[in-house]
């Protein structure tokens, strides 16, 4: 029965699920279980956002703390998921990745094809990114176009609750590592998800709205601006296509193309910053692949290229907003050669 | 007012458990057009499901409530049929009152399906139930469908009837685990329902794959049985789409899903996003694939038929009457011809396998005649 739960409350669950299926699951990270030397009975944070709180007592020695060092925990959920076990380990932010990014990148990503497909590592590592909760230029990016960049890979946005269950059990049950990316500002929202356990494949986008005048492709937090934009513009008479790619490796190049091929103009919402991002990609994709489609320039709203402001009021202005897409929506719409 | 009330308001359906309000998109009638039950008023949209409404009973369409695209709530008035013969001030005047109800958000809740779930051998089984009447009507879903299925069917009939419709062992919100798949493990489901909910006289629908298990119940249990209408059954005749099964089952994804699920109507357009992606939630539930397998190999025996539903027709007592829409692409309705003399057959126009949704009035009207018997 599908009811209505938190994206927090979906991950949390999807965790419990599979930890219950398969014994080979294990949850690591720092504050899991309350901070190292704590005796994490009744202290549990569940993550600094408190995401996998209650699974420290349901599944007992099977969700570990970790020191504060994740180029350590990291290396060892690599290691681990290489010697038989499916650990899901929490790196805080998305910022961190730095102090650990040889296991991921060099390692974890080049296992199955240095060994000739003998070696598996199903690691997920979930990590938060994204600006709007105020938290300064250290902890408010949105790096997952490094990851996307690197073969060996997979790389995860779920943009809803019901997105972040599918895509997390089946994240857990992939054996290649994977980068499951949540936006902090989604942990509060809602919407319904089933009790079962479910997967959603990856490299399948989902086609959030229909429409016949623009493709709008959204990432992760901007799906739901994009909604809010193409709410706008209906009035107004424009009808627009909204396409959550869901994962960004692998990329559903075919749905963006069959939508681009009909409505004629791409407008790529991001709040990674614009250089060798998602948005230039996908933007590359149709240009060469849907050109003879397009009747209008492509459109990129994305963050500036700068770092996160710590300033509220600058913060607001360097993340996309409906405003912002609805008018490159409206520059697709207005545009004569 | 009176039950003698000459208006009858047409009011915003509820669909589905979460519906609380719905639009109409486009009117079908205009004020003064004569219509009789069962006429198409209008195409309502909901967040869920798109449909056309139908008359609640014959008259003239004296007044439209609601505008186009005017969100309203569940139980609204949203139109007022009435006899020529009424006088203006009086459709005035309700019209007022209906439409002081929707400005002042004063419609009153209408209930929607009670939903429980009884365990079988085990396994769990969902069903909905609406309406209190003394007799009772069972829905059973075919291959890959659901209780939601019935939408269209279960609210009228439960004017008349207390009205359940179950998910199936390996369907909606039941069990997954469909044991071996066969048509007698399914009967078995449903007879454990009519058993644990203490039904003792039932009329049974079933449609493709439920009209082939209904008819097993049927020949288990005939004492139980008040009459049987089956809706585009398997189990009779030898012509099956066997491609459209295994499409069904092997879809991975909603475009290769959506291509296959337009065979199941007349109308192409019936095919929604909504109802593609609801399917493609439900395929994603972990064990559905192996219950879609599994019951593949009930249905089919290489490309024809592998149910064959007749010999237990000969142990139903009950009488028996068969739905079919003439555009049938997964069943033919010329599987019709295999069904015995005595099972009254109705042809539907303009409706493809899924008869059910696409013109509900003519399941409706078949088996709300067998409850006025």
């Amino acid at each position: 029965m599908a009811r209505t739960i938190s994206y927090r409350e979906a991950i949390n669950e999807a965790l419990a699920q599979e930890m219950e299926r398969d014994p080979s699951v294990v949850v690591m990270g720092e504050d899991n279980a309350g901070g190292a030397g704590s005796p994490g009975d009744d202290d549990a944070w569940g993550g600094v956002l408190g995401v996998t709180k209650g699974l420290y007592h349901k599944f007992p020695g099977r969700v570990l703390d970790t020191p504060i060092s994740g180029s350590a925990f990291i290396g060892a959920a690599v290691g681990a998921a290489t010697a038989g076990l499916r650990p899901v380990a929490e790196l805080m932010f998305i910022d961190f990745m730095g102090v650990c990014f040889d296991q991921i990148y060099n390692q974890a990503a080049k296992f199955r094809y240095m060994f000739g497909g003998k070696a598996v590592t199903p690691v997920v590592i979930r990590t938060m990114y994204g600006a709007g909760l105020n938290a300064a230029a250290q902890h408010s990016q949105c790096l997952y176009p490094i990851f996307t960049h690197i073969p060996g890979l997979k790389v995860v946005l779920p943009s809803s609750p019901y997105e972040a269950k599918g895509l997390l059990i089946q994240s857990i049950r992939d054996d290649d590592p994977v980068i499951f990316c949540e936006h902090k500002a989604l942990y509060d929202t809602t919407g319904e998800v089933p009790e079962d356990s479910y997967t959603i494949p990856f490299g399948e986008a989902n086609v959030v709205r229909d429409g016949d005048d623009v493709t709008i492709v959204a990432l992760g937090r901007m799906v739901s601006v994009a909604e809010q934009a193409a709410a706008g513009l209906a009035r107004q008479g424009v009808e627009a296509e909204i396409i959550d790619p869901r994962t960004t490796s692998p990329l559903d190049a075919d749905t963006i193309l069959e939508s681009v091929e009909n409505t004629g103009r791409l407008v790529v919402v991001d709040q990674a910053t614009p250089r060798c991002g998602m948005a230039c990609d996908i933007s590359a994709l149709v240009a060469q692949e849907a050109f003879g489609a397009l009747r209008a320039p492509i459109e990129m709203v994305t963050a500036p290229h700068t770092p996160v402001p710590f300033a509220q009021s600058l913060e607001a202005l360097y993340i996309p907003d409906a405003q912002k897409v609805a008018n490159a929506v409206k520059k697709t719409m207005d545009w004569k050669k | 007012m009176s039950t003698e009330d000459p208006i009858t308001k047409v009011t915003m359906p509820k669909w589905s458990l979460s519906m609380t309000s719905g639009k109409v998109t486009d009117w079908i009638v205009a004020e003064g057009d004569e219509v009789a039950e069962g006429d198409e008023l209008a195409d309502v949209d909901t967040d869920k499901i798109a449909g056309a409404l139908e008359a609640p009973g014959p008259g003239v369409v004296r007044r439209i409530i609601a505008g186009v695209n005017e969100d309203i709530p569940v139980g609204g008035t949203i139109a007022l049929i009435a006899p020529a013969d009424v006088p203006e001030e009086l459709i005035d005047e309700a019209a007022r009152a209906a439409r002081e109800q929707l400005d002042t958000g004063a419609v009153e809740e209408v209930p929607g399906p009670v939903t429980g779930v009884v365990r079988v051998d085990g396994r769990a089984i969902s069903f909905a139930t609406l309406g209190e009447g003394e007799q009772t009507v069972l829905l059973v879903h075919g291959y890959g469908g659901d209780k939601n299925s019935w939408l269209f069917v279960q609210e009228p009939l439960s004017a008349q009837a207390t009205v359940h419709a179950i998910d199936l062992p390996g369907h909606g919100e039941s069990a997954k685990d469909v044991g071996d798949g066969s048509l007698d493990t399914l009967a078995g489901a449903v007879l454990g329902f009519l058993q644990q909910q203490g039904i003792g006289q039932v009329h049974l629908v079933g449609q493709s794959l439920g009209g082939a298990v209904v008819t097993a119940v049927a020949a288990r249990e005939p004492g139980k049985v008040a009459s049987l209408t089956l809706v585009a059954p398997a189990g009779f005749g030898d012509a099956i789409d066997a491609g459209y099964l295994r499409g069904f089952a092997s879809a991975t994804s909603r475009r290769e899903l959506k291509p296959v699920l337009t065979k199941l109507f007349a109308d192409p357009a019936q095919v929604t996003r909504q109802l593609t992606d609801d399917l493609m939630k439900y395929k994603r539930l972990d064990g559905v694939q192996q219950a879609l397998d599994t019951l593949l190999g009930t249905l089919l025996d290489g490309d024809r038929p592998g149910t064959d539903a007749s010999d237990l027709l000969d142990q139903v007592r009950a009488p028996v009457q068969v739905v079919w829409g003439r555009a049938d692409q997964v069943l033919p309705v010329g599987n019709a011809d295999a069904l015995p003399n005595s099972a009254r057959v109705s042809y539907v126009d303009d409706a493809g396998h899924m008869v059910h949704m696409e013109k509900p009035s003519a399941v409706v009207d078949a088996v709300a005649k067998k409850l006025e018997e």
